[in-house]
């Protein structure tokens, strides 16, 4: 009875140091804290100057060689659609990477938002692929690499943002589409990507992320009275690349009000720290269990040879 | 298969045909013993037969049309809702209800209690099935799916959950293979394979309790990547994942409870004494458990909303729902169960098992669909993802079947004793007499 006992201690107990040994990377991954590249680019969106023209979706298209929209791009009508029973204002999808909507904030002008991806410092889709197809370049955009991507579509779910799209309609070649910066035509070398080069407005401020944050701070302290006194992306969800001021509050122009200072990961630390010490303890504590049982049932039972028999195996 | 035992023929038990003193081939024992004509026979006289058929005639071309068309034809996942019913009850459903394997293999292998072996075999291909079904799921709901092996080959994110899922259910998967394989080596004649598992029979459990531990858990942690998308009364930072896990295990036992009951009504002549005798016990024993575990879920749901201090949700429509799901799928089976168990009701503990199944199902789509993006808009899945989802669904049913028909699960297989005695070094005790005695001595050996 021993000898059977100690052998399976013995197996189950290189299955639980192997699984350890399985263990220990996920855990140096998960832990610690990112603020982001020290010298990465960001853009400053400034809701207040922006007309709505929607030039920056253009030049989106076309630097991102993605196909012409329904309606062309000075057509000012798309500010009046609306999705899903009236509740959603256009968002982006697998053939438009930026879109501008219009707010009618009560007792205030028209405000127009762009939007596109924030460029987290801890991106939530990155954190959440279980392929790694996303990378945070130094420079500061998120990028995706199609050739790895499986489709389950679990960073679609982690953006907190929701702005990763897919390729529903491709059967073979479906991927994730979003915005990426421009990182290959023009971050990489230095330049802004297409949509700031062509804001009329400059209402689309590009540098050094923490350089956009004092212009910011000191367009805030110069217009009193003209924004909000905040920048949002500055501290939210772990801080993103793109950063906006706006002349209303944020919820009555399309931003969640509150998603939090935590990155996205942090939610998932909790759980992916247990992992390694299920792994570790488990093994010992079952076949301790399985001992225990085992011996109890053997004492029990002594006068009846058949149980004992039924334990002895 | 009824009319045809009347008729005096018995379905396959062992390698011998009792009658004619031959042994079986192969192919006699995929028959079940039956001529083709016979077997043919009574499989087109089986009028479930051809509610599956249709089925399967509607479901089969349209999986077809969405691996040549992509996925946008035959869902309404969307850029807001990435995961439609193919996740939501495929992978999220069918995982949890599969957790029978695990659950019985502990009870009966680390806990030695032996008296729940009659269905420990069909709680542990419940399981296998579940999950490998699960995979099929996934596997039309995949972007990609011939990616699949890629974070186990290809390219690597070690910190995701959903990497963790991955592996976890690919190794739990073999470790459930291997423990089923015992029966399917009992019915190929090949006892040194069924010797080899038994004697790691306690290391794959304990891996199985590991694995399942984890990525039932993960499934749950999956939904901390979303926190704002999900209803609050939904979603609890800290104990999303002890919510599912600790659900998973009334899930798991109730489905052994819902699976046992059909088989015993729908195909007792492939039972033998062993499992009908026991049942009724057995089922009451699996009730108690799923009731201990349900209390200790509804306390720690509970405990959930208290900590993030979600009181105020509950007066709300969602609120409504939340509280009936917990009425309908917790608070209702755990009164049937303790009914059940102090009158020695087995009919009322069967019901309670339904309902709590399909009480986790319910918490299951309110997670991954009804409640997520709860401030965006209400998304209702495509026609033909439900048809799909339950074709998936019937070829469990035909996979499952097929396997019960034929593998000694839920009877035992009749072994040629010198050869299976050759081995034992203890000898048997001739005073046993309970039916389950060959079958208990044979899956002792190792």
């Amino acid at each position: 009875m021993s000898g059977i006992s100690r052998r399976r201690f013995l197996a189950a107990s290189i299955a639980g140091c192997a699984a350890t040994t399985l263990a220990v990377p996920k855990k140096a991954l998960a832990s610690g804290a990112f603020s982001g590249y020290p010298d990465s680019m960001g853009v400053l969106v400034d809701l207040s100057r922006c007309i709505g023209c929607r030039s920056c979706e253009a030049a989106c298209n076309e630097e991102q060689n993605l196909p012409a929209p329904a309606l062309p791009f000075n057509d000012k009508s798309v500010f009046d659609q609306t999705f899903h029973g009236g509740t959603q204002k256009r968002r982006t999808d697998e053939n438009a990477y930026t879109v501008v909507n219009r707010y009618n904030p009560e007792g205030s002008e028209p405000v127009y938002r762009k939007f596109q991806c924030n460029h987290c410092a801890e991106p939530a889709c990155l954190s959440s692929c279980f392929v790694n197809a996303y990378t945070k370049t130094p420079e500061g955009a998120v990028i995706y690499n199609k050739n790895v991507c499986v489709g389950c579509r679990t960073c679609m779910v982690a953006c907190p943002f929701h702005v990763p799209a897919y390729s529903y309609s491709s059967a073979f070649d479906p991927a994730i589409k979003k915005c990426i910066f421009c990182h290959e035509t023009r971050l990489k070398n230095g330049l802004p990507p297409a949509c700031v080069d062509i804001c009329p407005q400059e209402a689309l401020t590009f540098g050094k992320r923490k350089d956009l944050i004092k212009i910011a701070n000191q367009r805030i302290q110069t217009n009193p009275g003209r924004y909000i006194n905040h920048i949002y992306g500055e501290n939210e969800l772990g801080g993103t690349s793109w950063m906006y001021l706006s002349p209303v509050p944020f919820e009555e122009v399309g931003f969640d009000p509150n998603p939090g200072n935590e990155p996205i990961i942090s939610h998932v630390k909790d759980f992916l720290s247990t992992v390694p010490m299920v792994l570790a303890i488990w093994p010992a504590l079952f076949v301790g269990f399985h001992l225990l049982a085992k011996k109890q049932d053997g004492h029990d039972h002594d006068a009846e040879k058949q149980h004992e028999e039924e334990g002895a195996e | 298969m009824k009319h045809l035992l009347e008729y005096g023929i018995e379905p396959v038990d062992s390698h011998v045909n009792q009658k004619t003193d031959k042994s079986w081939s192969i192919k006699d024992k995929l028959l079940l013993g039956l001529t083709p004509g016979q077997y043919l026979g009574q499989a087109l006289r089986n009028p479930f037969n051809w509610i599956l058929a249709i089925i399967l005639a509607v479901g089969l071309p349209l999986i077809a049309y969405r691996y040549f068309y992509g996925l946008g034809v035959v869902t309404h996942s969307s850029n807001d809702y990435p995961w439609g019913l193919f996740l939501g009850f495929g992978l999220f459903c069918m995982v949890p209800l599969s957790a029978s394997g695990f659950m019985l293999g502990t009870a009966v292998e680390i806990f030695g209690r032996h008296d729940f072996e009659p269905i420990e075999r069909l709680a542990l291909l419940n399981g296998l099935l579940g999950y490998f079904f699960a995979v099929v799921y996934l596997l039309v709901d995949l972007g990609q799916p011939w990616r699949l092996p890629y974070p186990m080959f290809v390219s690597f994110g070690p910190a995701a959950v959903l990497f963790l899922v991955a592996w976890h259910v690919a190794t739990y998967l073999s470790v459930q293979v291997a423990e089923v394989s015992v029966a399917f080596f009992e019915w190929i004649g090949w006892l040194g394979g069924k010797r080899f598992i038994r004697r790691i029979a306690v290391g794959l459990t304990v891996s199985g309790i590991i694995l399942s531990t984890l990525h039932q858990g993960a499934l749950g942690a999956l939904f901390n990547y979303a926190p704002g998308k999900i209803h609050p009364l939904w979603y609890s930072a800290p104990f999303q994942w002890i919510h599912f896990f600790v659900s998973a295990i009334p899930a798991g036992l109730c489905m052994v409870i819902v699976v046992s009951t059909i088989i015993k009504k729908t195909m007792a002549w492939r039972c033998d004494e062993n499992y009908l005798d026991n049942l009724d016990r057995c089922t009451l024993g699996l009730a108690k458990g799923a009731s201990l575990a349900l209390i200790t879920y509804l306390v720690i749901k509970f405990i959930g909303v208290a900590h993030d201090n979600e009181w105020a949700y509950l007066a709300t429509g969602w609120g409504a729902w939340f509280l009936l799901e917990m009425a309908i799928g917790v608070v209702l089976p755990i009164i049937l169960f303790a009914y059940a168990v102090r009158h020695q009701v087995v009919k009322v503990a069967r019901w309670g098992a339904a309902i709590t199944v399909f009480g986790i199902v319910l918490n299951r789509l309110n997670t991954a669909l009804i409640t997520f993006n709860w401030q965006l808009y209400q998304e209702i899945p495509h026609l033909f993802e439900v048809i799909i989802a339950v074709t998936l669904f019937a070829i469990y049913v035909i996979v499952y079947r097929f396997l019960l028909y034929r593998l000694p699960i839920l009877y035992s297989w009749k072994e040629q004793t010198e050869v299976a005695f050759s081995t034992e070094p203890v000898s048997a005790s001739p005073t046993r007499t309970i039916p389950s005695q060959a079958y208990n001595m044979s899956r002792n050996i190792d």
